[in-house]
C-alpha cells in the first residue's frame, strides 16, 4: 500500500469538500478499494472515510418501499426486520453477498457506486426501480449504471441513499463464481402488478434488463413461461470460469430459479 | 490401568490452545533488534535474458539498506540451490541439472524467478524501493505447458536440455507387458491429466537471516518441514557454511502439504544478506508471491492400457506420462514422477506386468515438487480412473473387478512388479466395511430418485495404497536418493520425572506435540502433561530428517520407541542397583520397575531422581543421567490403504456437482490418537476434492503468464463444499516391521478422494456416454459435456 491522507469526515458537506483533493477517493466498506490499495493497484492522494457520516446511514420505510443510507453494510441489509418485512429478496441478496467478513464491513452504497459487472445490488436497482440520491441530484436507477465499473455519478458526486420500490413478488438467484464467489450470473426478477422486471448482472460489463424475459413473465408469472428464451452470448463476459455462452444459458436458468423462489 | 492418555486415546491437541488463541510463534512473529526487510524483485516474464539492472534509484530511496543482485552473489561465490535426488535416463545418463541460483545471474526462467533483493528499514520501504529497479529484460519466447515443452522447435528453457527434457526414464518389464498385451481379451485404455495444484499452505513462506560478528555464527529462522536439511543443503551446497556455524530454527509452521519440504533461494538470499548489511534480515511472502513461487505439485500427462483376459483379470499395465518440473529442479522433483509415482502403479492389484515410461521436462513455470500425497495421487488416479473403464469394457460391477483383481491378504508380503514389496494390507475387508456405509445395493433406487427430480447420481469408488514412512535409507539410495532418510529420537528423563523428547520430526499442523507425548506417557505410565515434545532447531534436536511422505510417526516415532527402549534399559540397571536385585529379575511394566516375585518396585520418577544424584553409582558399571538418543532407519516402506467411496449428484441445468456423502475406509495400522488420524482424513479428503471439483492452476501456454495468480480464480475447496465425512479405519493389519505397528494417515485423503469423485462424477454422466473427464470438473466443463453429449431433456424443454 501507498501512503495516503485518511480522512474521515463528520458531515456529507466537510466530505464533498474533503473528496475535491486531487486523486482522492472515497472509502466506503473497502472491500474493493482496501485489496486493491494492498496490491499497490491504485495511488490515491487521500482516503476519504465515509463511516463517521450520519446521513449517509440507516434503513427507513418511503412511499411504501425502502430508502437505505449507501452506508449501510450489507449485513444490516440482511439482517433488518425492516428490510426482510418489505422486500424480502432484497435481503436475501445481502446475505448471500461474499462472506461473513465482507458482509460485515462492505456497504450497499459502496458496491453501487463501484459497478463491479459482478457485483449483486446493481441487479437490484435496476429491478426495483430504485432512485439513487447523491448530494447533488437525483437519479433514476435505470440510468445509473453506465458501464463496466461505470456510473453516472459525477466526479466528487457522493451517493447518499437508494429508493426501492416494494414488489409484489421479487427473488434474486445467482450462480457464484466458485472461486471469487461473485455472481458469474446473477437475475433479480420482480412484479410490479402487471409490469415485471428482469435485470442481469455478473453476465455482461454491465447490469441490464432481459426485455423479452420481462415480456413473458407479464403475460405468465411462471418459470415455465421462459422456456425456449435465452439472452444473446455475443458481448457476454468470458473468463476461465464461464465462457458467454454458458453465461447465456445460465441467465435463463437462474431466472427461472428466481420466478420459482418468488412464488 | 490404561493410561487416559495413552496409545489409542483421542487426546485433544494441545498445541491447538496457542493456535487457536493467536498465540503461536511463527517465523514472521520474529523480531530482532535492528532487524532489516528483504523484498524481491521478480520477473515478470516467463522467460527472459537479463541485459542490465539499474538500482542508482532504488538505493537512493528513504530506508534503504542494500540492493543486491545475482552477481553479488556470483562475487561472494554462493552456489546453485542443490536437487536431492538424482535420476537416470533409460540410456543410463544422468538427468540434465542445470544451476538454479537464488538470484538469477543472466537468464530469468519462470514468471517470479527472482532478479534482485532490496533491503530496507521497513518492508514497505522495500516494496517502494523494489518498484524503482529498472530490469533490462529481453523477453524470450516461452514455454507455459508439459505438451508445448516436447512439440518440435519449442523453445529451450536451459540450453543444456536438448527437448527441454530432464530425464526419460522407466520401470518394470517392457517385453513382459508387450507379450502380456498381445495376449489380452479385452483392452481398456485411458488419456488423462493431471493438473497442476498451488499447495495454498495457511502461512506463507517465510526466512530471517542472522549473523552474529562475535562468533561467526548464522541463524536461519524458516517455514521448514525439515530445518536439519534446509541446514545441510544450504549450508554445504549454497552458502558454504559449516553446520556448527549455521543453526537453523523452523518454529510454529502453518501447514507445508510438501512446499516447505524445500530449500528456497529466499533462504540462501536473507542468511547471506544478513553477514553483508551486518543486520537480521527478514522476508515474507504475500499470497501472490506463494502462487508465483512456492513449488507446485502434480502436472501430468498420461496416457494408460490395461490389458485383460477374457474374466476381467489383469494382465499388463502400460502407462506412459508426461510430467512438467517447471523451470528448475526444486529439492526432490525428479523423485515425485518417478519412484513415489511409478512404484505405486500396481495399486491394490495383482497385475503381473506393468511398464511405465515417464518423460520428466523443463517448461517456463514455477518449479513442481511433492505436494500432499506426491506422486501417489497421481498414480492412485490413473489407475482407479483406468479400472472403471476397464469394468465399463467388460461390463462388470465396478466393486467386482476390483475385488477380482485384488492382491489376496494371503499372498502378503507382496513383491509388485513395480519395486515395492507390500508387507500388510486386507483390501477385501476394506471394500467389506465399506459398501453398507454407503447403501451400494440402494443406489440404484438413489439414482431414479434423483433422475425423477431432474438430477444425475453417480456413485465412485477408489481404492488406494501409498508407500509412506519414507525411509528406508539404503532402498531410497539405491533409487537415486542423495540422503538417508532416518529419523532421530532424543528421550531426555528430568530429575524430577519430567520427560523432554527431541524429534527430527517436524509439525506443521501434524498434532505431534500430542501423539508422541501420548507414546511417552503410555510406556513410562506418566501422566502426558509431563511430556514435552521439541522439534524444529537444529541447535536443539539430533540429526533429523523431518516431515514429509506420512513419515513422522512410523519413522519418527520409531525412534521414539528406540530412544525409549534405551532409557529402559538404563533404569533397569539403575533399579536392579537400588533395589539390591539382580538386573534380570527386574519387571518393567509402563514405568514400574518391580523385583520379581516381591513388592519391592520403584516407579520411573524415582529412577530419574537417583539418575540425576547418584550418590552411590557403582560408577564404573553405571553412568549417572537418564537421556538416550536413537537412530532409526526402517526396512521397508509402511503400506496405508483403503478404500474410498463417492456418492454425487449433479445438475444438468448448472452441471454444479454437489457431493451427497463421503465414506473412506482406512488402513493405517495402529492409531495413536483416534481423533487426529480423524481430522488428518478430513483434511485430505477435502484437498482431493479440491483437485476433482475446483483446483486448477492455469498457465498461459505461450506466455508463460499464471492465470490463476489469486483465489479469485484459483478456487480453494470451503467447507460447505464438502458434505459430513464417514471415517472408518481397522487395526487388523499392523505394519509388521515397525514396533509401533504404524503406517501413517497423512496423505491417505488426498490419495484416494480425488479418482473417487472422479469416478462418481463420470458414473453420474453415463447415460450421455462419458468415459472420462479431466479434473476438475467444473460447472461449465459438466454442463458442456451433457450438452455436446446429446440435447439433454431439460435444455430440449426450454
Amino acid at each position: 500500500m501507498y501512503a495516503f491522507n485518511y480522512q474521515r469526515p463528520t458531515s456529507l458537506a466537510d466530505a464533498a469538500t474533503a473528496i475535491q483533493a486531487e486523486e482522492a477517493k472515497l472509502l466506503g466498506g473497502g472491500q474493493t478499494l482496501l485489496p486493491t490499495l494492498k496490491q499497490r493497484l491504485a495511488r490515491p492522494t487521500d482516503l476519504i472515510d465515509l463511516g463517521a457520516i450520519p446521513e449517509l446511514k440507516g434503513i427507513r420505510e418511503a412511499d411504501g418501499g425502502l430508502e437505505i443510507g449507501a452506508f449501510t453494510r450489507h449485513a444490516e441489509v440482511a439482517h433488518s426486520d425492516l428490510v426482510k418485512r418489505v422486500i424480502p429478496a432484497l435481503a436475501s441478496l445481502a446475505e448471500g453477498i461474499g462472506d461473513r467478513q465482507v458482509r460485515n464491513m462492505g456497504t450497499m452504497g459502496g458496491s453501487i457506486a463501484n459497478a463491479d459487472p459482478s457485483a449483486d445490488y446493481p441487479s437490484a436497482v435496476v429491478a426495483l426501480k430504485a432512485t439513487v440520491t447523491t448530494d447533488r441530484r437525483t437519479i433514476s436507477g435505470d440510468d445509473f449504471f453506465t458501464g463496466m465499473f461505470e456510473t453516472a455519478l459525477e466526479p466528487g458526486e457522493i451517493l447518499k441513499s437508494v429508493r426501492y420500490s416494494r414488489p409484489d413478488k421479487a427473488a434474486y438467484a445467482k450462480f457464484r463464481n466458485p472461486a471469487s464467489r461473485y455472481a458469474i450470473v446473477g437475475v433479480f426478477v420482480a412484479k410490479f402488478g402487471a409490469d415485471v422486471r428482469v435485470a442481469v448482472t455478473g453476465a455482461a460489463g454491465s447490469v441490464f434488463r432481459a426485455e423479452a424475459f420481462e415480456a413473458a413473465l407479464a403475460a405468465d408469472f411462471r418459470a415455465e413461461a421462459l422456456n425456449g428464451l435465452s439472452v444473446d452470448a455475443d458481448g457476454l463476459n468470458a473468463d476461465i470460469h464461464a465462457s458467454a455462452d454458458y453465461r447465456a444459458h445460465l441467465v435463463t436458468v437462474m431466472a427461472k430459479r428466481a420466478v420459482e423462489a418468488a412464488g | 490401568m490404561a493410561n487416559p492418555n495413552g496409545i489409542g486415546a483421542s487426546v485433544r491437541r494441545r498445541e491447538d490452545q496457542r493456535f487457536l488463541t493467536g498465540r503461536g510463534n511463527y517465523t514472521d512473529d520474529f523480531k530482532r533488534l535492528n532487524m532489516t526487510h528483504a523484498v524481491h524483485v521478480r520477473s515478470p516474464y516467463a522467460h527472459a535474458r537479463i541485459l542490465g539492472i539499474d538500482f542508482t534509484d532504488a538505493a537512493a530511496m528513504p530506508g534503504v539498506v542494500a540492493v543486491l543482485t545475482g552477481a553479488d552473489m556470483e562475487a561472494d561465490k554462493v552456489g546453485s540451490l542443490p536437487c536431492g535426488w538424482q535420476i537416470h535416463s533409460k540410456d543410463g545418463s544422468p538427468m540434465k541439472e542445470p544451476p538454479h541460483y537464488p538470484l538469477a545471474r543472466d537468464r530469468v526462467r519462470y514468471v517470479g524467478d527472482a532478479v534482485a533483493v532490496v533491503i530496507a528499514e521497513t518492508r514497505e520501504q522495500a516494496r517502494d524501493a523494489a518498484e524503482m529497479v529498472v530490469v533490462d529484460y529481453e523477453e524470450l519466447p516461452a514455454v507455459g505447458s508439459s505438451t508445448r515443452a516436447v512439440a518440435g522447435g519449442a523453445p529451450l528453457v536451459h540450453d543444456d536440455a536438448p527437448d527441454n527434457v530432464c530425464y526419460d526414464w522407466h520401470l518394470g518389464d517392457k517385453a513382459a507387458t508387450d507379450a502380456a498385451f498381445a495376449n489380452a481379451a479385452h483392452i481398456a485404455k485411458i488419456d488423462l491429466v493431471n493438473q497442476r495444484l498451488v499447495p495454498n499452505a495457511m502461512e506463507p513462506r517465510a526466512a530471517m537471516g542472522e549473523y552474529d560478528q562475535s562468533n561467526g555464527e548464522y541463524t536461519l529462522t524458516t517455514t521448514s518441514q525439515n530445518p536439519h536439511v534446509t541446514r545441510l543443503l544450504m549450508g554445504a551446497f549454497v552458502l558454504g557454511i559449516p553446520e556448527h556455524k549455521l543453526r537453523v530454527v523452523a518454529p510454529d509452521v502453518g501447514g507445508g502439504f510438501g512446499s516447505k519440504i524445500f530449500h528456497y533461494g529466499e533462504e540462501a538470499v536473507v542468511t547471506w544478506a544478513a553477514r553483508k548489511v551486518g543486520r537480521p534480515v527478514k522476508w515474507t511472502a504475500d499470497r501472490s508471491e506463494s502462487f508465483l513461487t512456492d513449488a507446485h505439485g502434480r502436472d501430468h500427462v498420461s496416457h494408460a492400457e490395461l490389458a485383460m483376459d477374457a474374466d476381467g483379470n489383469f494382465l499388463a499395465l502400460r502407462v506412459s506420462t508426461l510430467a512438467n518440473l517447471g523451470a528448475y529442479l526444486s529439492t526432490f522433483a525428479p523423485s515425485i514422477p518417478t519412484y513415489l509415482y511409478a512404484t505405486l502403479l500396481a495399486g491394490q492389484y495383482k497385475t503381473p506386468a506393468i511398464y511405465a515410461e515417464v518423460k520428466a521436462v523443463f517448461t517456463n513455470t514455477s518449479p513442481v515438487d511433492a505436494y500432499r500425497g506426491a506422486g501417489r495421487p497421481e498414480a492412485c488416479y490413473l489407475i482407479e480412473r483406468l479400472v472403471d473403464v476397464a469394468a465399463g469394457v467388460m461390463g462388470m460391477d465396478k466393486t467386482e473387478i476390483r475385488r477380482r483383481n485384488f492382491v489376496p491378504k494371503e499372498a502378503m508380503p507382496y513383491q509388485t512388479p513395480v519395486a515395492l514389496q507390500y508387507d500388510t494390507g486386507d483390501f477385501a475387508k476394506n471394500l467389506d466395511i465399506a459398501l453398507p456405509l454407503v447403501d451400494y445395493p440402494g443406489f440404484q433406487q438413489r439414482r431414479a430418485e434423483s433422475k425423477a427430480r431432474g438430477k444425475l447420481r453417480g456413485i465412485g469408488f477408489a481404492t488406494y495404497i501409498e508407500a509412506c514412512g519414507i525411509a528406508p535409507s539404503n532402498v531410497a539410495g539405491a533409487l537415486g536418493a542423495r540422503a538417508g532418510l532416518y529419523e532421530c529420537a532424543e528421550v531426555r528423563f528430568h530429575p524430577t520425572g519430567s520427560v523432554t523428547v527431541f524429534t527430527g520430526a517436524h509439525s506443521h499442523g501434524q498434532g505431534h506435540e500430542t501423539t508422541f507425548a501420548q507414546i511417552v506417557a503410555e510406556r513410562f505410565g506418566i501422566p502426558i502433561e509431563n511430556v514435552e515434545i521439541v522439534h524444529g532447531d537444529t541447535n536443539k534436536i539430533p540429526f533429523g530428517m523431518g516431515t514429509y511422505g506420512s513419515r513422522s510417526l512410523a519413522v519418527g516415532g520409531s525412534a521414539l520407541v528406540k530412544a525409549m527402549d534405551k532409557v529402559e534399559r538404563k533404569a533397569r540397571k539403575i533399579a536392579a542397583h537400588m533395589l539390591e536385585a539382580a538386573e534380570t529379575d527386574i519387571e518393567v511394566k509402563e514405568g514400574r520397575f518391580t523385583v520379581a516375585g516381591t513388592d519391592k518396585s520403584l516407579g520411573i520418577g524415582d529412577i530419574a531422581l537417583q539418575a540425576y544424584v547418584p550418590h552411590n553409582f557403582p560408577l564404573d558399571e553405571l553412568e549417572p543421567g537418564l537421556d538416550e538418543q536413537a537412530f532409526y532407519d526402517p526396512k521397508n516402506f509402511t503400506y496405508p490403504n483403503g478404500c474410498h467411496v463417492c456418492e454425487l449428484e449433479i445438475d444438468p441445468d448448472t452441471g454444479v456437482t454437489t457431493i451427497v456423502s463421503f465414506a473412506a475406509v482406512d488402513d493405517f495400522g495402529n492409531v495413536i490418537n483416534p481423533l487426529i488420524v480423524e481430522g488428518q482424513v478430513h483434511g485430505g479428503l477435502v484437498q482431493g476434492i479440491g483437485q476433482a471439483l475446483y483446483e486448477n492452476c492455469v498457465y498461459d501456454e505461450e506466455s508463460g503468464q499464471l492465470v490463476t495468480g489469486s483465489y479469485m480464480d484459483y478456487c480453494m475447496p470451503r467447507a460447505d463444499d464438502v458434505p459430513s465425512f464417514t471415517v472408518r479405519y481397522h487395526e487388523d493389519q499392523p505394519c509388521t516391521h515397525n514396533p509401533l505397528g504404524v503406517k501413517g494417515c497423512g496423505e491417505a485423503g488426498t490419495i484416494g478422494a480425488a479418482a473417487a469423485v472422479m469416478n462418481a462424477v463420470v458414473d453420474a454422466l453415463s447415460d450421455y456416454g462419458v468415459t472420462h473427464m479431466d479434473m476438475p470438473a467444473t460447472p461449465e466443463k459438466v454442463w458442456r459435456t451433457i450438452r455436446d453429449a446429446a440435447p439433454a431433456p431439460a435444455m430440449a424443454a426450454e
